[in-house]
């Protein structure tokens, strides 16, 4: 129990997937503009990713990995198909977010109307294929892919809230001219990630 | 080379830039530039990458029914994605090491899928190849800029090579340990973004 509380802390705080990692930066700069969209695309990340990522992973052991064909018969278990594991993934991905999306319209339509086009956006969010990718390589079984798949969602939908709510403020101060928009946001999130830097020195 | 094709292939270098302007493809180009060498392996990637999948995407452009055009751009650049991977892993396994889970997260670059979507599904293949071609530099030159800087100033070294002597090593430059951490990207393309705006206002956006 305490393993997996500390890779979730881990997941949402030390390796934050926005701040450390810079994994779904195009929609953490394009999507906080409002806290309220903030908290929908945070919470659409943060769904999707405790699905995806266990899912992916038990793809990855039953059929992707070397030797994991072994299951089918003594002459499958020297085939590795981890060189699929792209295109695998991202077909999970794909289809994990339409399933979600009919789910969610049919069953909990306010909340459906509520992530709005967020939901179908989040397929080619790196930071939902990123947590996949680095499942593989860390070798987290499904477990331990659905804490961290929480976890980052988590550390993601944090970061930005609070990019969020720093950029609702802004509005009331004179930047230069051409560092308004964009630039400004990239020097907000880079002072952001000063501030979660701290949290490396943790130890877990 | 007609005017039509010059204005394809340079646009997207600093009037329109994916990265500084269409606010695309960000993830990799903070993380994958701690030092020059990476920047230059991850900008010739996604520059083969994105050339070679809006010259897919182009050729068969009248065949993809609409309703099912995304699940074929995404299986063609994966694909593509894929090929690149194990060229990298077979000739440059150190780098490939490095680059890590970047090079996977190619197939979902805004930048390879947005110039799929927006140009190679209307337009003629070598139009749409020369456009992969300029968008791809577009993003490859803040790449390598970003790179060069955070190599420099971070570790006082370029491609590997000492430029700068650290005191440690008995020299008299102090390496920014800032720069290679997560927020000296965040603020080189942050300055980057201000130069660019400075030099050509047009770009500037209200907000």
């Amino acid at each position: 129990m305490e393993y997996y509380l500390s890779l979730a802390v881990k997941a949402i705080f030390v390796e934050n997937m926005a701040l450390a990692f810079f994994l779904g930066m195009c929609s953490f700069l394009a999507v906080s503009k409002k806290v309220e969209t903030a908290i929908g695309l945070g919470a659409a990340v943060t769904f999707v990713l405790t699905i995806t990522v266990p899912l992916n992973s038990f793809i990855y052991n039953i059929a992707l990995r070397e030797g994991a064909l072994e299951w089918l018969g003594e002459k499958y278990a020297g085939i590795d198909l981890s060189f699929l594991s792209f295109l695998v993934f991202i077909g999970t991905i794909a289809a994990s977010v339409q399933v979600v999306e009919m789910t969610l319209d049919r069953y909990a339509p306010a909340l459906y109307a509520a992530l709005g086009v967020f939901l179908p956006l989040i397929a080619v969010n790196c930071a939902i294929l990123g947590a996949s990718l680095l499942l593989v390589e860390r070798g987290y079984g499904v477990a331990e892919g659905t804490v961290f798949g929480f976890g980052a969602g988590i550390g993601f939908a944090l970061a930005i809230i609070a990019l969020a709510a720093i950029r609702e403020r802004m509005r009331y101060s004179n930047v230069p001219a051409g560092l308004r928009g964009l630039g400004i946001t990239f020097i907000i999130t880079g002072l952001m990630a000063i501030g979660f830097m701290l949290f490396a020195g943790i130890q877990l | 080379m007609s005017s039509k094709m010059n204005q394809v292939l340079l646009d997207p270098l600093f009037n329109n830039n994916p990265i500084a302007l269409q606010v695309l493809g960000i993830c990799s180009a903070l993380a994958v530039t701690t030092k020059l060498e990476t920047s230059l392996v991850m900008s010739v990637a996604v520059i083969a990458v994105i050339a070679l999948s809006n010259l897919s995407v182009s050729l068969i452009r009248n065949m993809i029914p609409g309703s099912i055009r995304i699940i074929v751009q995404l299986t063609i650049i994966a694909s593509l994605v894929i090929i690149t991977d194990q060229i990298l892993k077979a000739f440059l396994f150190e780098i490939s090491k490095q680059l890590s889970i970047f090079v996977g997260l190619i197939i979902t670059n805004c930048i390879v899928m947005g110039r799929a979507e927006a140009f190679a599904m209307q337009n003629p293949p070598w139009l749409s190849f020369l456009d992969g071609i300029g968008n791809g530099v577009g993003y490859a030159i803040i790449l390598i800029l970003v790179g060069f800087f955070r190599e420099l100033l971070g570790a006082g070294k370029l491609m590997g090579q000492v430029v700068l002597p650290l005191v440690t090593e008995g020299g008299w430059y102090h390496p920014n340990g800032l720069m290679t951490l997560a927020p000296g990207a965040f603020f080189l393309i942050g300055i980057f973004i201000w130069l660019l705006r400075t030099w050509k206002p047009e770009q500037v956006t209200e907000d």
